[in-house]
């Protein structure tokens, strides 16, 4: 059903029913969008996408008009433009100028956008909206003052996350995003995913940037500053440093921390080798016969949380081991001062990680030893970029580096816990393994490597069959638990991870909500692991000594002291 | 279970279809009830119609009928729309501010006054008009105003 | 003797001369030709309450009380005259009925007394109703012999202030509920449309758009489910005449309301309805229970197989809620944000479904439609604007109030003959019509001919018909100041244009009804810049906000300026208010001979503004005078007067 657009002049073909956007982007041409996020339903509050359509009185949101018929278009003629560099200087108006001490600057849609319309003086003046900052998360600092106002946060959260923290309040001038009540995020139900983070178009909603107290530790004589950072950092950070997205960055990141001044270096992966050992040995201890729910997975602190305030019904179907990044961090604790012979030097634990809600994990009581957090800092991907950049060396001169022994993968499985599905895989692999003995070809597990939020698969090992599932996205996760309960599914193991394709789109991660750029992250990780030849957690030979030297037993005594968590009811306004 | 709990309780009950588009009657009728919405109305509405409660407060500062705050003794509301705005109701406004130190919306610390403008009560023939507790006072001046809210507090000390 | 349901169904549904001698009888009780015991109405609409018709009701009920007499004291709507209140009405039997106007409550008992000795006391008099069989009262003027209801042609508000609300009896009695029995009986869905159609008839909410052509669209649109509503937000300030619709003579309006639902195909209806308009609420309330009871509501209504359900659902306060997109997701239970069009509601509204969205007064007249016929109907107003347009008339007038004229009425017969121009002493200035989303008139316009074409053409708008007087006393620019602040209050927020858009008009609206000085100093020159930033802001605002809100937002801006363009050019670069409204724009000043040098005005001046030594008369620094005024107020000997 072709219909034919006079696009600028241009003959162009659109399809009945789509939007005027769609149409002008399948054919190459662009008008500029803010409030619009692609696969989820048009709000058509911005007006910048407006175009002149011929016969029309006003113009157009492009993002939202269904072409029902044959249109005349402009979309950039003097008064569209005129009328976009107006809306803008409005939002201007009522906009700090800070710039140059923003968290966005450089990577702020508001900024690119004054830019590209050429404004160059304020020649809309008025009163600025007051308007508090709120610190209150560990996590996400929210800046009021520097929101436009979009939705596409609140978008992302009901609509992706299903968490609702955040909604339009009040209205006309006194319009604003707000939490119940307008409390601060702290007291919300916020999950500190940090999706709306990358959703946001400007500074209004950033991390808790913790660089700066690094600094304060790094030159600080007699501390020992430990790095782990985590899978997804490692082949998404070079989108922010001018190589091609996907690339590889691990040797280049351990070189730049030691010479930044990191004692210690290591990979949160080794971490994720541990927790995916313990993982099958808890799954085959404990579901012998089949149980209403699954064993679901709890290394998505975003997730944990989400289940601890919306699902409390669910923690005793959660494994009880900590995340990796937490699990690594006891170790760092515990055995690394023994093993180096650090005792009773001052360790300074730094986990640089994807997640957003990593910050806000590393802050909680259960987290903690004796009253003191295992971490002291979260950075982000964000972050390390800022970091790399900072330290002044030229990457392309550097020789890549390895990581300090014994936290280090050595193969590839614990990198696969920064794709969506990649725990669920390695943990069946050591299953199938343990119940076999024989190792489970990777081939096996292509059906679990689609891009899809829910995937499933059966493998049979030996004489039993588990049906392994794994969903991202806390709106699909709901929508499986429903399905769980309403006995329309039956599945003996769930990883769920909170953000979307899991931690190489999470809310610490280079801004981007362009799907193809987090394929190219998944893909990264996955090549690493097709061309690896370690290919199960139980094969790294670190592991081994962790458990000879200190653990003593899997499942053990010591095992559950230093590897396992508790979890809590938490009453929150949902 | 508290004596408010038990109300919201039985207005929950008179809306047992768990539809969004109960969402205003429920919170209407909390008003009406308790002349204000509490976090705990909030937190069970939204557990009763499976909503998040972040849209049952965006919803609810939307619109003028819903407040989160008790409201006074003595509810003055001022009408402002364009009549009585012809008429000078900004004044009379500005003495009640003035006066009672609260603006639109507020309530005084001592809880006797709350202050409501309205746009347009339906009585132009007559303005400038305000109301206290339903009782009307039309075509009156800022001196006037001054005598109402000073006769209030005369009765409530009494 | 109460009328029983069967009785007033069957009237309902046959000829006068179907009815025995007895029915009749009946019907002439009920419709008030004859009475049994004296009549007295009192309207108990808001703004007969405001005035204190409630005090008049007491008193009219301690007055028969302590008399021991028989009356029948009824509650009614407004008559329109919302100005003369508290209005109520006195019918003795066999004589005509009597209006009177100002009746507060210590007035009820000579007034009465008066009365029952066949006394009419001139000073309270508005006229008496002219009605057939009936004995007039002699050398009293009828209503339609006073220009403000001569003038009129009320085919809507006919009965309205008339007849009582409450009773069910009594429209049926005077013709009541046959339209939409003839409709349900004998008229195929089309075919209603179709009459509608013919009759011209155009949405009364201000956009003019003909009824039938959105119905039509609905009614072609398969759906499973479809929904009519009528809007009774009514959320212009200075506009009532809905409610004047809804209080006066709820029953035509849920008869128009049945009309159109099945017109469409639709069996649930819904009126949202302000929550502030308690006495439209309890009226509609009582009639759709009344209808329920009458088996004119619900299912297969009189055996027709028809079924409609009515509910009312109370709008809890937002302007924007009036337009329809915003009111379906009101209704819905959302914010009340517009959306986007297209999708119309007339082929995805309320629930997804086909939804017709029709306001209080269109809905009013289509029983009046359906039981003359269109052509009675196209012979009234204009070729291509037909029937009538209700006014509420507000502001700096002689009598305030509600005004029915045909379609093509100018200004000048509505406000000058009809409603008695200016107040003594004063001159009319501009109107200001169609509410914050409205235009200034100036006075030169007054003789177009009104209707949606005559004034688009001229760049006006019609909006939903409140029509704001303004004096020489009045200030166009700190009125439109108003509006803007208004809109900026009402605006849902949700798109750039309209937010931020209204939200500077008003500060650059703000500053020129301002003292220059202020924390930001603005000079007149930046003042004046700001001004034609307004016309740059004005066009994007138009082209680009999502609904009618922000689209009309810059109206009033847009019309003072260029009707009153030096009342603006005074504010700026005078720095005075012509019309003395504007008080921040004010200059204080010290009378030499009234100052007696007590200093008093010195210590409390904020901007330490005011120099002298003691003894001797004090100056005002013009330059460093924020306008505040407290100078004048702290001064015992009158000695600070303002310029
Ligand atoms: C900001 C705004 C406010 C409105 N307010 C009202 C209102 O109070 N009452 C009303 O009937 N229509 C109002 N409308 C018009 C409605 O959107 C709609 O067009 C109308 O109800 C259709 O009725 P009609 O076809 O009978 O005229 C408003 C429109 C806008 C843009
Ligand atoms: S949000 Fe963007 S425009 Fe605003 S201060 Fe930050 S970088 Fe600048
Ligand atoms: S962009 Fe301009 S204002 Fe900003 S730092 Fe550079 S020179 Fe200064
Ligand atoms: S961090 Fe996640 S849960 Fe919290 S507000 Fe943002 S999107 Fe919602
Ligand atoms: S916080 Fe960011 S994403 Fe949310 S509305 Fe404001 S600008 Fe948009
Ligand atoms: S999916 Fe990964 S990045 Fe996202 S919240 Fe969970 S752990 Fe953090
Ligand atoms: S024009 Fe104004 S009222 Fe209408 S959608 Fe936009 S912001 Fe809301
Ligand atoms: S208060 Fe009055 S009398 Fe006293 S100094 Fe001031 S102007 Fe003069
Ligand atoms: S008006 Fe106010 S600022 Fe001006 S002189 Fe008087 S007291 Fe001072
Ligand atoms: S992108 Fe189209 S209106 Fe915002
Ligand atoms: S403007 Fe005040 S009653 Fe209408
Ligand atoms: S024009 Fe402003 S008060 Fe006169």
């Amino acid at each position: 059903m072709g219909i034919t657009l006079e696009v600028n002049g241009r003959t162009i073909e659109a399809v009945k029913g789509e939007t005027i956007l769609t149409a002008l982007n399948r054919n190459g041409m662009q008008v500029p969008t803010i409030c619009n996020i692609k696969n989820l339903s048009p709000s058509g509050a911005c007006r910048m996408c407006v175009v002149e359509v011929e016969g029309r009185e006003n113009l157009i949101p492009a993002c939202s008009f269904p072409i029902e018929e044959s249109l005349v278009i402009k979309t950039h003629s003097p008064r569209v433009l005129r009328a976009r560099k107006t809306n803008v200087e409005l939002l201007l108006a009522n906009h700090p100028d800070d710039c140059l001490y923003c968290e966005r600057n450089g990577s702020c849609e508001l900024q690119s956008l004054s830019e590209d319309l050429n404004i160059r003086e304020r020649r809309i003046p008025g009163k600025k909206s007051p308007h508090k900052i709120d610190r209150s998360s560990p996590a996400i600092i929210r800046d009021p003052s520097k929101c436009i106002l979009c939705g596409r946060c609140i978008r992302v959260c009901e609509e992706i996350m299903s968490t609702s923290t955040l909604d339009f309040a009040y209205r006309g001038n006194e319009l604003q995003i707000a939490t119940t009540l307008a409390k601060p995020l702290n007291f919300s139900n916020c999950t500190a995913c940090g999706q709306c983070l990358i959703a946001c178009p400007t500074g209004a909603l950033i991390e808790h940037v913790q660089f700066p107290e690094l600094e304060t530790h790094i030159h600080a004589p007699g501390k020992i500053v430990v790095a782990q950072y985590s899978p997804a950092v490692a082949v998404s950070v070079a989108e922010k440093l001018g190589y091609k997205p996907g690339t590889d960055l691990s040797g280049i990141i351990n070189a730049v921390l030691r010479r930044y001044g990191f004692d210690y270096v290591f990979e949160t992966a080794f971490g994720a080798d541990v927790m995916i050992l313990e993982q099958a040995r808890i799954y085959s201890e404990k579901r012998s016969g089949l149980q209403e729910y699954p064993l679901i997975t709890s290394s998505c602190p975003a997730w944990v949380q989400f289940v601890e305030q919306s699902y409390p019904e669910l923690i005793p179907h959660l494994s009880p081991l900590k995340s990796p990044q937490q699990l690594m961090g006891s170790l760092i604790r515990e055995w690394f001062p023994r093993l180096y012979e650090l005792e009773g030097k001052e360790i300074v634990s730094v986990v640089i990680s994807s997640c957003t809600a990593a910050k806000s994990e590393a802050r909680r009581v259960e987290m903690s030893r004796s009253g003191i957090p295992v971490i002291d800092l979260v950075l982000t991907t964000r972050e390390l970029a800022r970091l790399i950049r900072l330290s002044g060396l030229d990457l392309e001169q550097l020789e890549p580096d390895k990581p300090d022994a014994p936290f280090h993968s050595n193969g590839s499985v614990g990198l696969l816990t920064g794709v969506a599905g990649g725990e669920a895989e390695a943990v069946v692999r050591t299953i199938y393994q343990r119940k076999t003995g024989n190792e489970l070809a990777p081939a096996k597990l292509h059906r679990f490597r689609i891009h899809k939020s829910f995937r499933e698969m059966m493998v049979k090992a030996g004489n039993r069959e588990i049906r392994v599932g794994s969903v991202s996205g806390l709106a699909n996760a709901v929508e499986l638990l429903k399905e769980i309960k309403r006995g329309k599914r039956k599945l003996d193991l769930l990883e769920v991870m909170a953000c979307p394709d899991g931690c190489v789109n999470g809310g610490g991660q280079p801004l981007s909500m362009d799907e193809k750029i987090i394929r190219t992250r998944s893909r990264a990780i996955y090549d690493i692991d097709n061309g690896s030849t370690l290919h199960a957690a139980h094969l790294n030979p670190a592991i081994e000594r962790l458990y000879n030297e200190f653990l003593g037993d899997p499942g053990g005594e010591m095992s559950k002291e230093i590897l396992y968590r508790t979890y809590t009811k938490r009453e929150v306004l949902l | 279970m508290n004596t408010e709990t038990a109300q919201i309780d039985e207005i929950l009950q008179r809306f047992p279809q768990i539809k969004r588009n109960a969402l205003i009657p429920l919170l209407q009728a909390v008003q009406d009830e308790f002349g204000y919405i509490s976090e705990e109305a909030i937190a069970r509405i939204g557990a009763h119609l499976s909503l998040p409660t972040s849209k049952v407060f965006g919803l609810a500062t939307f619109y003028n009928q819903f407040s989160f705050s008790r409201r006074g003794v003595y509810h003055i509301t001022l009408c402002n729309g364009s009549s009585c705005h012809l008429a000078r109701s900004g004044e009379l406004l500005g003495e009640i501010t003035k006066v009672l130190e609260i603006s639109d919306g507020e309530t005084t610390r001592d809880g006797l006054f709350s202050l409501e403008v309205q746009s347009c009560i339906g009585a132009c023939g007559q303005s400038p008009v305000m109301a206290v507790n339903g009782s009307y006072y039309s075509g009156i001046n800022v001196k006037e105003v001054r005598e109402i809210i000073k006769q209030y507090r005369e009765d409530a000390s009494r | 003797m109460l009328p029983d349901k069967e009785f007033l169904l069957r009237l309902a549904q046959s000829a006068p001369s179907e009815l025995s001698t007895d029915e009749k009888e009946m019907v002439t009780l009920l419709n008030r030709e004859r009475l049994i015991c004296p009549l007295v109405m009192v309207n108990s609409s808001i703004s007969g309450i405001v005035a204190g018709a409630k005090e008049t009701w007491e008193a009219i009920e301690q007055y028969v009380a302590d008399r021991a007499i028989e009356i029948d004291l009824c509650e009614s709507g407004s008559i329109g005259l919302s100005s003369e209140e508290p209005v109520i009405s006195v019918q003795l039997p066999e004589r005509t009925r009597l209006f009177f106007a100002r009746v507060t409550a210590e007035k009820v008992s000579s007034l009465l007394d008066d009365l029952f000795h066949q006394v009419i006391p001139d000073q309270l008099l508005i006229g008496q109703l002219r009605r057939e069989g009936q004995e007039p009262w002699s050398d009293i003027p009828y209503l339609d012999e006073i220009p403000f209801f001569g003038l009129q042609n009320r085919i809507v508000m006919e009965v309205c202030g008339i007849i009582d609300p409450f009773s069910f009896g009594e429209y049926v009695a005077r013709g009541g509920y046959k339209a939409f029995l003839t409709t349900i009986r004998s008229y195929t869905l089309s075919e209603v449309c179709d009459l509608v159609r013919d009759s011209g008839l155009r949405g009364r909410a201000g956009g003019g758009f003909p009824t039938s052509k959105k119905w039509k669209v609905a009614f072609d649109t398969p759906s499973d489910q479809k929904y009519l509503i009528c809007n009774a937000e009514e959320s212009d300030p200075g506009a009532f005449m809905d409610r004047t619709l809804m209080e006066g003579n709820p029953y035509q309006l849920l008869e128009g309301i049945s009309i159109a639902a099945y017109a469409i195909g639709s069996n649930r209806a819904y009126i949202y309805i302000r929550s502030e308009y308690k006495d439209s609420i309890r009226r509609i309330t009582n009639a759709i229970k009344e209808l329920r009871v009458m088996g004119l509501l619900g299912d297969n209504i009189l055996d027709s197989g028809y079924n409609l359900q009515i509910s009312l659902r109370k709008g809890p306060g937002a302007f924007v809620c009036g337009e329809e997109t915003a009111l379906i997701a009101s209704l819905e239970g959302r914010r009340g944000i517009p959306s986007s069009k297209p999708p119309y509601p007339s082929t995805s509204g309320y629930l997804g479904r086909p939804t017709v969205v029709n306001n209080v007064e269109t809905l009013s007249n289509l029983p009046g439609i359906i039981s003359k016929g269109p052509e009675w109907f196209k012979s009234i107003g204009l070729e291509d604007c037909t029937g009538t347009k209700i006014f509420s008339i507000s502001g700096q007038v002689r009598m305030s109030g509600l005004v029915e004229v045909p379609m093509g009425t100018t200004f000048d017969t509505i406000v000058n003959d009809i409603t008695g121009g200016a107040n003594k002493g004063r001159k009319l200035k501009a109107l200001h019509v169609g509410g914050p989303l409205g235009c200034t008139v100036p006075l030169e316009l007054m003789k177009i001919p009104v209707s949606y074409a005559t004034l688009k053409s001229e760049g006006l708008v019609m909006g939903s018909g409140g029509i704001l007087v303004m004096d020489d006393k009045s200030c166009i620019v700190d009125t439109v100041r108003y509006f803007m602040n208004y809109v900026n209050k009402q605006s849902c927020g949700k798109c750039i244009p309209c937010r931020e858009g209204t939200r500077r008009m008003a500060e650059i609206l703000e500053s020129i009804t301002r003292k220059p000085v202020d924390e930001e100093g603005h000079t007149t020159l930046e003042r004046f810049k700001e001004v034609m930033q307004l016309e740059n802001l004005a066009e994007v605002m138009k082209d680009t906000s999502l609904c009618g809100l922000g689209q009309n937002a810059p109206n009033p801006v847009m019309s003072s300026l260029k009707y009153f363009r030096s009342e603006y050019e005074e504010h700026i670069f005078d720095r005075r208010c012509p019309s003395n409204i504007c008080t921040e724009l004010r200059s204080w000043y010290i009378d030499v001979e009234m100052c007696t040098g007590c200093s008093i005005c010195a210590k409390r001046c904020p901007a330490e503004a005011i120099i002298g030594t003691a003894r001797h008369p004090y100056f005002i620094v013009q330059e460093k005078c924020i306008g505040c005024g407290i100078c004048f107020e702290v001064c015992k000997f009158t000695a600070v007067y303002y310029k």
